[in-house]
């Protein structure tokens, strides 16, 4: 075909996904754009607007509360994702030793990772709960707690807990990534350390993580851009509550636009938001392209 | 290489662990399931149910006004017909277009921009969504989380079918071509076949994404005729006075299809995963 043919191919074959993302995702993207630089309001027909210009975002530069959202996401974001991935890496080491029943147990990586979100939060806080609840049952038949808590109750616990739930649904995943990263280091290369004296500890930090460390990296931005967006854990386990010890960006975003029905000025928090997660989002897309440019 | 016997016992040990860890909370909301709730209030918990109680199923699966059963059932008749059709449309748009970044180079921070359209939270377009579905009258309607679940499951299925199409040799369709098929011949009759398993892993992944979301789903539906499962789920555990073992025979329910199809995905899940798939 004639360069200018194919040129004329490749875009008839993209035009149906461009079509598609401009008009759900482009052209809502372009008007909360707009609408940040509004007060306009989410009741009634239409919006009733003014345009302030850059007053949300000084509003938002001096919102303590905001702040604190961004701290508590933060907070849970590198928590959650840091122990995920130490967890992951362990458990994929173990699962990667011979043992009786090898692919069985490491079929069982699947299970956290396919319960939907929703069924892990209502799981947990079912286990977490004041009175039916199994780890309250658990913790003072082992004689480690004397009396029931209320894990998700208690502003000094409830953020942690969450965190733990997510931890068991999400770390199973690092856990395959690493598996599979596993595979392709060299088995020579242990063979040639340990003929050198190369004990275990210095084997782990010499060969296998540097094998590794590239698609866990990966891994790593991917799931802490997805943490960083959580909603749905918070919205069954906490609410946001107790004393707004749990209320993260997306949970604040939310109300500000469902529960008060402030669109302006919940456009303006989307934004900023947004804007956090971007620059995630760009180390993710270095990466990328790093990645096809090598091969 | 020899392990020492300590080492293995200690591999033992650690597997054991790590399999009670993932079985254990599992086990407990079936336990929860079909237990009566005086037995789960007994200090000390007593464990296993003395009497299984499996009637929370039973209702579930009744159609009587107002039930559980009736909530329950319609919630996976929408969580279905949303999750078949937002994939159907995905794979319909989103195999073009793979095709095309595959084999027609020249347009990857087109790819890239896709990319980061699926990574942005979703709260930058809860609000022009949610007044144009208003408009429209499309609130409260499985359509307008066919159409917004798009956003999430097209760029993610563009992505993962170009690089099932870049592993298909183009060798294979310079020889078609030379027989005279066209495009639409080869992509159908040659590519696609040959990209079989990575077409039904994006499917699938594709589905579970659908089947999993949640935060549209609470924002723009409002009763039966378009809640989906998470919701719906979000609803039972959300009400004042709670059947906690019927909340757990919900959730136990709705996880099991996805859990299915991740076990079934097992082999394709790492090219899947590497594609973005990381949710959480």
């Amino acid at each position: 075909m004639a360069p200018a043919q194919q040129d004329r191919t490749a875009w008839l074959l993209l035009t149906p996904m461009i079509s598609i993302m401009v008009l759900v995702t482009a052209f809502p993207l372009l008007n909360t754009l707009w609408l940040a630089f509004t007060d306009a309001s989410l009741t009634g027909q239409g919006y009733v607007w003014q345009w302030i210009g850059l007053e949300n975002f000084a509003y938002i530069l001096d919102d303590s509360d905001f702040r604190a959202a961004v701290g508590r996401t933060t907070y849970f974001t590198v928590l959650s994702v840091s122990a995920e991935v130490v967890l992951g890496v362990l458990v994929a080491l173990l699962l990667n030793q011979e043992f009786k029943g090898r692919t069985l147990v490491r079929a069982l990586l699947i299970l956290p990772w396919a319960l939907p979100t929703i069924v892990n939060a209502v799981m947990w806080r079912l286990i977490y709960n004041p009175e039916y609840g199994s780890l309250n049952a658990l913790l003072t038949q082992i004689g480690l707690l004397d009396a029931y808590r209320s894990w998700l109750g208690d502003p000094a616990t409830a953020m942690n807990m969450v965190i733990l739930a997510d931890i068991w649904k999400n770390y199973p995943l690092i856990a395959l990534i690493a598996l599979a990263a596993l595979q392709t280091v060299p088995k020579d290369l242990y063979e040639a350390a340990i003929m050198d004296g190369a004990n275990a500890w210095t084997r782990f930090w010499k060969i296998t993580l540097p094998g590794i460390i590239g698609s866990l990296s990966v891994a790593m931005v991917l799931r802490a851009i997805e943490a960083f967006k959580v909603f749905d854990i918070f919205y069954v386990m906490t609410r946001g509550g107790p004393a707004d010890s749990t209320k993260t960006v997306s949970f604040f975003v939310y109300q500000e636009s469902f529960t008060y029905l402030r669109a302006g000025s919940g456009a303006a928090y989307a934004l900023t938001v947004t804007a956090m997660s971007g620059l995630m989002i760009s180390i993710y897309v270095v990466m990328l392209v790093r990645r096809e440019k090598r091969s | 290489m020899r392990r020492s016997l300590t080492a293995t016992i200690l591999v033992y040990v650690a597997v054991a662990l790590f399999v009670a860890s993932i079985l254990a909370p599992v086990a407990w909301l079936f336990i929860m399931s079909i237990s009566d709730a005086n037995d789960l209030t007994t200090i000390p918990l007593r464990w296993i149910p003395e009497q299984p109680d499996f009637s929370r199923y039973a209702r579930l699966f009744s159609l009587e006004e107002g039930s559980a059963g009736l909530t329950f059932l319609s919630a996976l008749r929408n969580s279905v017909i949303v999750a078949v059709s937002a994939t159907a449309i995905a794979l319909a748009a989103g195999i073009p277009a793979a095709y095309s970044f595959s084999r027609y180079p020249g347009r990857m921070p087109l790819l890239y921009a896709v990319i980061v359209t699926y990574m942005m939270p979703p709260v930058v377009l809860i609000l022009p969504l949610y007044k144009v579905f208003s408009a429209l009258g499309l609130l409260n309607n499985v359509t307008s989380l066919i159409i917004v679940y798009c956003t999430i499951l097209l760029p993610f299925v563009t992505w993962l079918m170009k690089s099932g199409f870049d592993s298909v040799p183009v060798e294979i369709e310079q020889a078609a071509s030379i027989d005279g098929a066209n495009l639409f011949q080869i992509l159908t009759r040659i590519t696609l076949p040959v990209a079989a398993a990575s077409t039904g892993a994006a499917a699938l992944f594709a589905l579970l994404l659908a089947w999993d979301e949640f935060f549209y789903a609470l924002l723009y539906t409002s009763d039966t005729r378009a809640k989906t499962l998470p919701v719906a789920i979000a609803d039972f555990a959300a009400g004042r006075a709670t059947d906690y073992g019927l909340i757990s025979a919900v959730g136990l329910l709705a996880a099991l299809p996805p859990v299915l199809i991740g076990f079934f995905l097992q082999k394709s899940l790492l090219s899947g995963l590497s594609a973005g798939s990381v949710k959480g």
